[in-house]
């Protein structure tokens, strides 16, 4: 059996702590099916997750492929500017706490369309929240699927792109149609641990062994610095050619940020014009990265699938307490991933020649796989299947959640509430089930299509999407009792789409511009370019214009105050349709939740005769 | 009155009762956030205008990584820890006023 798998050039350490993590969750499923009866369970898991679980399922949940490998890939690839995003998703969590958690809490709604119909008693509203839901969570799933079958390509040399993307989608919607919220709510916690396992004990031994992080950080020279410290113990392999340079990389406005101004340097024809835009380079990365921030902090509070968590707690107090332990849980995982990004630095810069998949996306499976020519030859194979077991573990909780948000949209919201409002209770567990298996099916067929796109990429591009749209709508909707119906829609959907517009204007002619380079032979060159003038224009356009590129790639900062902006006027200007028991909404939405208001006010509201 | 909304006419169900609710939360809830935005939105500040002082090296690490990649994490603890604190405090208070006004 090993001779086999040797020849066939898998590591049979990786493959079995792959297949134990698929068994293992496969096997939550079957056992929490039994558990699984009635609607609440599979939408909300019967509102009574205790405090433990419920924290070690967010964290789970949340922890998704991009956090696992493409944050230690992007701290290894572009340096300091990377380490915002760790930080940012755990600060988007506090800001989710701070203003939002609490009040939508107690009004007690199941889904995230559920409070949009709640909150301005319009059907039509409900309905635009519902495609939303659908719409970011296609986007979010892609990357995962991404992740899924990327990894086991790693795993399984010669083994297609998409087969990876249809074994994972197909264990997980299995899973999901199983046993609902309630049954992934223990896979997820399980998942939990296991990745911050993975990710903490591989890196431990190999400091161990190889040496510690400030170690490996201290070998980078800053601009500041006239020699290079040398750490004794720590060997660095030369850096090749297109990785960054020690100054760039550790210090703060690398790469990630100047990218578009130096695109414009480079085909700057005059000095005059190359000394105008080097003036212009440390503004627009300030900017760039206060772009970043706010997507990444906002975007987070406006994930569908993190909101819904919120409604299995038992009560608000327990919810508050959920999210501290949600904080501290993704905070101490967050430290980690770029320790593999700076000890890959110096020890795998190989990983730099290659691109996506193959480069340094995937430096968290390739570290531990050294200690095997340190003279640890086991341990090094069995440190890499368990970081293997970990990035399964990664993204297929991300896409379990993300399916349980999906499948509840569609059956709860689509088939429950518009198209068959009088269905029973067990025919909506039912319509769960078809629609996990629906949302599985296009999610697979969606993952297949991407292998192109970078992981953090799409990432970011779900989080801008996000951050224009649902969180100024929550935001808003919570704490200004002026917001109408109208002004919430507009300022959702223009914020969304115009994020989603730019952000597809760069992905454009980015991939364009990537398949360009591919071209050596200047006529082909000329032909490729003839054949795409939109694309061809567009990047013209951003290497005369790098502001615009900017604001483009990075729309969160003039996106989500237009968003804003929007719903302010439009609600100012149909003031008149402001719900007219607005007080008492606001008063569940804020009102502590031993007064019981909230059954008072349904109560009130059935009586009307309204829903 | 169009408005389907019964009348209450207790402390609970009036205005004042909403106003001071709300601005109570949300003064706390910005209270922490501005805590915490000053140092997000500030540290991009503080490595474009001092950028020779964060490189300074700590233990290895440069001033900047240190404080980004380690000590905000704890940072963020400590923000979350005080505001569940306050809030469930504030709630107990909201809820005792509101009883208290009923019975009165």
């Amino acid at each position: 059996m090993n001779a086999l798998l040797a020849a066939a050039g898998i590591d049979p350490w990786i493959a079995v702590c792959s297949l134990v993590t698929v068994v293992i969750t496969v096997g939550m499923g079957f056992w929490t099916a039994g558990k699984s009866k009635s609607a609440g369970d599979f939408f909300v898991a019967g509102r009574s997750v205790s405090v433990g679980w419920n924290a070690s399922a967010i964290s789970g949940e949340y922890l998704s492929a991009a956090s696992f490998m493409g944050v230690a890939g992007m701290v290894m690839a572009t340096g300091y500017d990377a380490l915002w995003y760790p930080v940012c998703y755990a600060c988007g969590y506090l800001f989710l706490l701070l203003f939002i958690a609490g009040p939508l809490r107690r009004f007690g709604a199941y889904t995230i369309p559920d409070f949009a119909e709640g909150r301005y008693d319009s059907p039509m509203f409900r309905k635009i929240a519902v495609c939303f839901v659908l719409f970011i969570g296609f986007f979010y799933t892609m990357p995962q699927m991404k992740g899924a079958g990327t990894t086991l390509a790693y795993i399984f040399p010669g083994l297609p792109y998409w087969a990876g993307v249809v074994v994972v989608g197909a264990v997980i919607t299995l899973n999901v149609s199983l046993g609902g919220m309630k049954g992934i709510t223990l896979v997820q916690a399980f998942q939990y641990w296991l990745k911050v396992f993975a990710i903490t004990l591989p890196i431990f031994v190999l400091a161990a062994v190889v040496g510690q992080y400030q170690q490996h950080l201290a070998v980078n020279q800053t601009a500041q610095e006239t020699t290079v410290t040398a750490v004794p113990g720590i060997e660095r392999k030369a850096l090749p050619a297109k990785a960054p340079k020690d100054e760039a990389w550790i210090a703060p406005f690398g790469k990630l940020t100047t990218k578009a101004v130096d695109a414009s340097i480079a085909a700057a024809s005059t000095p005059e014009e190359k000394t105008a835009l080097e003036a212009n380079k440390k503004p627009y990365s300030l900017l760039y990265t206060y772009s970043l921030i706010i997507a990444l902090v906002c975007g987070t509070a406006g994930l569908p699938h993190i909101l819904v968590r919120f409604y299995t707690n038992p009560d608000g107090v327990a919810a508050k307490r959920t999210t501290m332990w949600v904080m501290i849980l993704i905070g101490v995982f967050y430290v980690f991933p770029p320790v593999y990004g700076v000890i890959g630095r110096s020890l795998t810069p190989e990983l730099y020649d290659a691109v996506g998949a193959k480069g340094t996306d995937k430096v968290v499976l390739e570290l531990p796989t050294l200690l095997a020519g340190r003279d640890h030859p086991l341990l090094g194979s069995v440190l890499s299947g368990i970081t293997c077991a970990g990035a399964f573990a990664a993204f297929m909780s991300t896409f379990s959640g993300l399916l349980v948000s999906m499948s509840s949209a569609l059956a709860h919201d689509i088939y429950g509430r518009m198209l068959r409002p009088a269905s029973s209770p067990e025919q909506r567990l039912k319509a769960f089930k078809w629609s996990a298996l629906i949302v599985g099916v296009v999610a697979v067929g969606l993952g297949s299509q991407v292998e192109a796109l970078e992981i953090n990429f799409m990432v970011g591009q779900a989080f801008a999407i996000a951050a224009a749209s649902y969180f100024p709508l929550l935001f808003m909707s919570v704490w200004w009792r002026g917001m109408t119906m109208r002004g919430a829609a507009t300022g959702m959907l223009m914020g969304g789409l115009s994020a989603l517009a730019s952000i597809t204007l760069t992905s454009i002619s980015d991939v364009a511009v990537a398949k360009a380079k591919k071209l050596t032979e200047a006529a082909e060159l000329a032909a490729y370019w003839a054949d795409h003038p939109v694309a061809k224009g567009i990047a013209d356009f951003w290497v005369a214009h790098p502001l615009a590129r900017i604001l483009c790639e990075q729309p969160a900062i003039w996106a989500v105050p237009l968003s804003i902006l929007l719903m302010i006027f439009v609600s100012k200007a149909t003031a008149a349709s402001v719900p007219a028991d607005i007080r008492m909404k606001m008063l569940v939405l804020h009102a502590p939740e031993a007064l019981g208001l909230k059954q008072e006010y349904i109560k009130e509201h059935e009586g009307l005769g309204g829903h | 009155m169009s408005s389907p909304t019964p009348a209450h006419d207790d402390v609970v169900h009036s205005e004042p009762f909403l106003r001071s609710l709300m601005r109570r939360q949300l003064s706390l809830s910005i209270a922490c956030a501005a805590t915490f935005l000053v140092a997000l939105l500030g540290m991009p500040l503080l490595n474009y205008f001092a950028p020779a002082f964060m490189a300074t090296r700590v233990a290895g690490f440069t001033l900047s990584w240190l404080i980004l990649g380690i000590l905000f994490f704890p940072f963020v603890w400590i923000i979350s820890y005080v505001f569940i604190k306050r809030s469930i405090a504030l709630e107990e208070a909201e809820a005792k006023a509101a009883q208290d006004g009923l019975t009165k």
